[in-house]
């Protein structure tokens, strides 16, 4: 005989896995489009034999040096942007939160432009110079943010922690746009394409340099889920249930940033993938985070991908930024929270 | 009386600044023009020298666009401050600047062979359509619109009207067209463009003006208005058409410039007390004086590269919202 706790259990279970297997396959879709779309166009059937070494040196050379560390870049950031935005959310109990719109992306890209501008990325140890260089500005901009937004007494409403992230965001682009300027009348157009979110690292350098950073934070936060859980849970419960809840909330959100910064580091200024992939996760799993963080890096990957190729396929030859898909996908979803309860 | 007598002064300190900012302007950038070719480019015009051509055909329209945008922005935020009671007004700010910047990107990508006319009454109905825009979303939940909210959605809304424009400005592979209208700048205003824009902005400019009364009552709140027995849904209509006007004026010239009407009018008010017949002339003095340095910076710290307007109208903008953000009572 089952109970129902266990019937419910069950289904729970079943509903995980078949969410979880959905994911995986979506994203293996997606990334075989993704590799697929291009100024060269290749066909199913011609990847899978290129893959198993069956191409020639063209076709080698396509997809192995410009499209696969490209696409493998994406879904990378996909997800490493997700889980920030994700983390953020629940954290800060602010559904609006996005790294992107809280200036956390603009304050990393502060100093990652600033560091290719002036000594460029020439060598092999600068690119894995970049997310730490992405970080100690993601880091700053976020404390900054944080004290511009707290008021003594009231703490910082989520209208207030946006909006002033928003404000700050639009002030470093244009301290950016300044400083760049006067350097040379070229480097601009690579500023604004930053700024706009263009997947610009493609080589598989970036990708190592950012494997590492994954490798660490995403497990950590998986294993930190039930302190999320907690954590989501108003701060007197959470209080008394055992949790250094400003100690926790210091380390999840350190994570956070360190994740963001990472992604923006190698990929341009993607904004609303961060919020929009926790959301899709939440509907489809709820709030559990032990299967809710899995789930979201599956969505993340899945939604900049599906962007990216997106912003490849519109305008062949040329390619149109993939944040601007993320922004045109996004906010409308952003408006839409805002008009409801 | 004595207020009046401080508005008065600054009004007439300021023009006499702004005239020879404007002057100064003319004279300088990429290359060195000395005051005396500008003067007698002026007074007696001498189509054969390069230098008159210089100040006559490429620096003057500009400085004068910039002048006419810096007052029309500053005058825009002044009136919605007015007539909304938000502080926080900004034509940039509540999605009237994206709106039509994304008209005009529209046009370029649909109708290329549009004239100057039709792009500047494009970008007059892309402003109203982001107002409107702006105030369905910030009034869609229950609870009203507070100040902040309205903000928060005219972000957003900025940011989903951005990312069209430049998505339909790379899509239609005019994005070279359109480049400067998303930074901000004046560079390659001539006087075919000032002379459609300039009776727009003045006529309302000078529209405002005569409404100053009616939006210093409206100032105090819409209860006390009617209470005087103003007629408050005229005069809000009058308003909106204005700064409708002069956001859409100012965005077909020099793109999306932010943050230059939160500033002057709370200076102008800070300066002048809390009467619009004061407010608005000072704030338009000050905005003028503010784009026309803006445009002189931008022309002369890197030549020929320009750094864009809207750069620098953000930097002094941003910490100044900040403050003001911080002001606002509790927002939910």
């Amino acid at each position: 005989m089952q109970t129902a706790y266990q019937i419910y259990k069950r289904k729970i279970f079943m509903r995980n896995t078949l969410v979880a297997a959905a994911g995986i396959l979506l994203l293996l879709a997606a990334l075989v489009v993704s590799m697929n779309t291009g100024y060269t166009k290749l066909i199913p059937s011609d990847t899978f034999r290129i893959l198993f070494g069956g191409g020639t040196d063209a076709e080698n050379l396509i997809l192995y040096q410009f499209r696969l560390p490209r696409v493998i870049l994406a879904a990378m950031a996909g997800a490493g942007l997700a889980l920030s935005g994700c983390i953020i959310q629940d954290v800060t109990k602010n559904p609006l939160a996005d790294p992107g719109l809280l200036g956390i992306n603009a304050g990393a890209g502060l100093a990652v432009l600033l560091y290719v501008l002036f000594f460029g990325t020439a060598t092999f140890l600068a690119v894995f110079t970049l997310p730490v260089l992405a970080l100690a500005g993601a880091g700053m901009t976020s404390v900054l943010i944080y004290l511009l937004a707290f008021k003594k007494g009231e703490g910082t409403s989520p209208i207030r922690l946006i909006l002033t992230g928003i404000a700050v965001q639009a002030g470093i682009f244009a301290l950016t746009t300044v400083l760049v300027i006067n350097l040379d009348e070229t480097r601009f157009d690579f500023v604004a394409m930053w700024q706009a979110g263009s997947i610009w690292g493609s080589g598989w350098k970036y990708v190592l340099a950012l494997l590492p950073w994954q490798m660490v934070l995403i497990p950590f936060v998986v294993y930190r889920s039930r302190v999320l859980d907690v954590l989501s849970l108003d701060s007197c419960a959470a209080c008394g249930l055992g949790v250094d809840v400003e100690k926790e909330q210091r380390i999840l959100l350190f994570c956070a940033v360190a994740l963001a910064a990472s992604c923006v580091a190698v990929s341009g200024n993607i904004s609303f993938a961060g919020l929009i992939a926790p959301h899709m996760a939440r509907r489809l799993v709820g709030p559990k985070h032990s299967v809710l963080l899995p789930v979201c890096a599956l969505t993340g990957a899945v939604t900049v991908s599906a962007a990216d190729t997106f912003a490849r396929v519109i305008v062949q030859p040329s390619e149109i930024p993939t944040g601007i898909v993320t922004a045109v996908l996004g906010a409308p979803y952003f408006i839409w929270l805002l008009t409801r309860k | 009386m004595k207020q009046f007598f401080i508005s008065f002064f600054i009004f007439s300190a300021g023009i006499a600044v702004l005239v020879s900012l404007m002057f100064l302007s003319v004279s300088g950038g990429s290359s060195d023009i000395p005051f005396s070719v500008v003067r007698s480019a002026l007074l007696h015009f001498d189509p054969t020298d390069m230098r008159h051509l210089v100040v006559a055909d490429l620096r003057l329209p500009r400085v004068v666009a910039s002048a006419l945008v810096g007052a029309a922005l500053s005058v825009a935020g002044a009136v919605m401050q007015g007539t909304t009671g938000n502080p926080l007004a900004d034509s940039g700010l509540l999605g009237l600047n994206a709106g039509a910047g994304f008209a005009v990107a529209l046009c370029f990508a649909f109708f290329p062979a549009a004239g100057y006319v039709y792009i500047v009454f494009a970008s007059f109905a892309g402003a109203a359509a982001g107002a409107f825009l702006v105030n369905f979303v910030a009034s869609m939940r229950r609870g009203g619109a507070t100040h902040m909210r309205i903000v928060l959605a005219g972000a957003a809304v900025t940011a989903l009207l951005a990312a069209l424009s430049q998505g339909i400005a790379l899509y239609f592979n005019v994005a070279q067209d359109i480049m400067f209208w998303t930074v901000g700048g004046v560079a390659g205003v001539g006087w075919r463009q000032v002379a459609v824009l300039a009776p727009c902005i003045l006529a309302a400019l000078l529209t405002s003006m005569l409404f100053s009364r009616s939006i210093t009552v409206l100032s105090f709140g819409e209860e006390v208005a009617k209470g005087l027995g103003l007629n408050v849904s005229f005069v809000r209509l009058v308003s909106f058409v204005c700064v409708t006007v002069l956001a859409g004026a100012s965005v077909a010239v020099v793109g999306a410039v932010g943050f230059v009407g939160l500033i002057f009018p709370h200076l102008a008010k800070f300066i002048t007390g809390a009467d619009y017949r004061r407010i608005i002339p000072v704030s338009a003095i000050l905005g003028a004086v503010m784009m026309v340095l803006a445009d002189f910076a931008s022309r002369t710290l890197n030549p020929p590269a320009e750094t864009p307007v809207g750069a620098f109208a953000a930097l002094i903008g941003v910490p100044f919202f900040l403050y003001l953000s911080r002001r606002q009572k509790r927002a939910t």
